[in-house]
């Protein structure tokens, strides 16, 4: 059988003390950070270009490209900022990256730290997840302690201070530029781009925002070679990824795979959709990303095959529905998360996703009429492409793909006066069972 | 709750502390909330006076931001702070029914607190653990593959003060300004306890391991596939 999965970042998680300095090095950890630190900053954001590592947030941008952005010899500190305020509905892999195996994260940001000369790195951790925010805290102290972080770090003279930051609640900090405002103590509001961070960042210099996983695979890039990672994934995305499978799936959890990998190769070793059902909707990357159906189960899951059939990859959040499942219930849900995560600082999508959600609620329960749909999916398109930030952009995508493929059950709605789907039938426990 | 000037005298050390972490000052206001959150349960206006004066800003200021962030509670909650996720995926999986039948058993609406101040009850977005829906959190630490018993049995357990440890977190659950104290910077000392890795964290490479793959040696020379 050929290799479908390619744990690196997931590697060690089985070992009881996978989160420890002492496991971590056990399993080859702090290796690549001596050889970063033997090369010149330019020649590790080479071999991280040469790697054509992509940003692992969504974006899916060059890391190394967007590491060489920061000025040289401009006379400003340097910062780096992990992105760690996972929030997106489908993701869940940087939250058992960093519960896991937190020092392939450190490890990674002073490599990345030392590459773009920062000597002060943040971790914007969410807030909402306790044991992730101690395991990190933990895992600086022992790095620090060891001589992995702090002054003069292996005896290189490069000196990194790294600061654990715990967030207060809100999805917009997961946009770089508003996560940038929240660093500086503000409200998380997203900022007008040009300036980029890479010129003008946090207190207003050069800043690079990374993603968790995007730092992690730093050391195994550095260890192994860009080569190595490069020649898995397809033409143009290369290296592994981790694919979270939810939902209605036999074996939901994380499966590290090669970009590229397809829907019904990883349900071929997660058992498939759960016993007695069949595959109804999934998202690619999320639910900001148009839902597939299946016969996207052969799209390459990388990120110009997945464009090219209609999605976005994203953050390889692969959530799965199967029959018993409401469409419109799942997009209304959705969209009232943007509707109470939107920062309110542009109109189209502080009032469009009130609108959106309003059309929804009722024709969930079975109101309006078929010119509705396309009032919703007008209202929808007034709102891509003229918020201020990605988060306005993501309200459209599950409500123009549901109607695109699901027409019809939202018209079963009206004729019914009401959602023609029981609840009961779509969750994991039986409700018998569960009194 | 305390009044400003014991406020001050009580918590000068550890916002000092928190302040000498950051290049520029105001960049502490998030865990300054944080830790007057653990002080007085929420976030008074005392509390935002406090953060206020150390950082050199207003109180408006200080109120705009402690206004935009959902972690910070403008009234008491219960010692045992619950949220069950409703987003699409847990709501689906059974996060509705959970919420719904905990609203019952508790007699809560969202955002409310039982009577003997030990638990109240919210609806949460998604809190990056759908592998493990119906996904609830206590003091935000995860209680993982929920059904409507288990959450009874849960909040029962914590009104009665029992032992009820996260599925995957610190085995001894902490209150919520004890929580609301880590969340400031300053640990509790249980970072190595816990299990973790639970079967989902662990899905895909178990699979890996029966059938002898690794990323460590690439596709094209292990006989496998390269795309």
């Amino acid at each position: 059988m050929t290799t479908i999965l390619t744990p690196a970042l997931t590697a060690h998680w089985d070992e009881p003390d996978s989160f420890t300095l002492d496991g971590y090095r056990r399993d080859g950890g702090y290796r690549a950070l001596a050889k970063a630190l033997a090369m010149s900053p330019d020649e590790v954001i080479s071999t991280v270009k040469e790697s054509v590592l992509r940003g692992r947030g969504g974006a899916g941008f060059p890391t190394g490209v967007k590491w060489g952005f920061i000025p040289k010899g401009d006379g400003k500190p340097h910062y780096l900022v992990v992105n760690a305020d996972e929030s997106e509905p489908g993701a869940c892999k940087d939250i058992p990256t960093m519960l896991n195996n937190p020092q392939a994260l450190i490890e990674g940001t002073v490599i990345a730290s030392y590459a773009i000369q920062a000597n002060t790195a943040f971790i914007y951790v969410r807030g909402e997840v306790l044991h992730v925010i101690r395991r990190l805290q933990n895992a600086v102290a022992q790095a620090r302690e060891a001589g992995f972080a702090g002054r003069n770090i292996l005896g290189s003279g490069f000196d990194l201070d790294i600061v654990v930051h715990a967030g207060a609640g809100a999805y917009i900090c997961g946009e770089e530029t508003a996560l940038l405002d929240s660093l500086e103590g503000k409200r998380g509001q997203p900022r007008l781009k040009p300036p980029f961070p890479a010129t003008s960042g946090v207190y207003g210099s050069p800043t690079n925002v990374n993603n968790v996983e995007s730092i992690a695979s730093v050391p195994w890039i550095i260890q192994h070679g860009a080569g190595d990672f490069a020649a898995l994934g397809t033409e143009k995305s290369k290296g592994f990824g981790i694919f979270s499978l939810s939902g209605h799936v036999t074996t939901p959890g994380q499966y590290e795979a090669p970009l590229g990998t397809t829907l019904r190769e990883l349900l071929g070793l997660a058992g498939g959709i759960r016993a007695g059902h069949r595959l109804k909707f999934w998202t690619p990357g999320g639910s900001s990303t148009p839902l597939f159906t299946e016969q996207h189960l052969d799209v390459p899951l990388d990120y110009e095959s997945v464009a090219a059939a209609g999605s976005m990859l994203g953050t390889r959040s692969v959530q799965l529905f199967d029959e018993t499942t409401c469409v419109v219930r799942v997009v209304l849900r959705w969209a009232e998360f943007y509707e109470h995560e939107s920062c309110g600082k542009c109109t189209p999508c502080r009032e469009g996703s009130f609108w959106v959600v309003q059309m929804l609620r009722d024709l969930e329960k079975g109101g309006g009429t078929e010119a509705d749909l396309d009032k919703l999916l007008d209202i929808c398109s007034n709102i891509t492409g003229r918020a201020f930030c990605a988060l306005g952009d993501s309200i459209e995508p599950s409500v123009k793909s549901s109607i695109a493929y699901f027409r019809d059950e939202y018209l079963e709605h009206q004729r019914r006066g009401g959602c023609p789907f029981d609840p009961a039938a779509s969750t994991l426990f039986t409700m018998e069972s569960a009194r | 709750m305390l009044p400003l000037d014991e406020l001050r005298s009580k918590l000068a050390a550890d916002a000092a502390e928190i302040i000498g972490r950051y290049p520029n000052p105001r960049s502490a206001l998030i865990p300054l909330l944080h830790l007057v959150q653990a002080e007085e349960g929420y976030v008074t206006g005392d509390g935002i006076a406090f953060c206020a004066e150390q950082l050199g800003l207003t109180e408006a200021e200080a109120t705009a931001v402690t206004s935009f962030y959902t972690m910070y509670k403008r009234r008491p909650v219960g010692d045992y702070h619950v949220g069950v996720c409703t987003n699409s995926l847990c709501a689906v999986m059974g996060g509705d029914a959970i919420f719904a039948d905990l609203q019952q058993h508790l007699d809560l609406g969202n955002d409310e607190t039982t009577p003997d101040g030990k638990v109240s009850l919210e609806h949460l977005e998604c809190n990056a653990a759908c592998d493990y829906a119906p996904v609830m959190m206590v003091n935000w630490e995860f209680y993982d593959n929920m059904t409507p018993r288990s959450a009874r049995d849960l909040v029962d357990g914590l009104r009665a003060g029992a032992d009820v440890a996260p599925t995957r977190g610190a085995p001894r659950l902490c209150t919520w300004r004890q929580a609301s104290r880590i969340l400031a910077g300053f640990p509790d000392g249980q970072a190595a306890e816990g299990h973790t890795a639970g079967d989902p964290s662990l899905a895909g490479l178990r699979k890996a391991k029966e059938q002898g793959w690794t990323a460590d040696s690439p596709p094209s020379t292990n006989g496998g596939q390269q795309r």
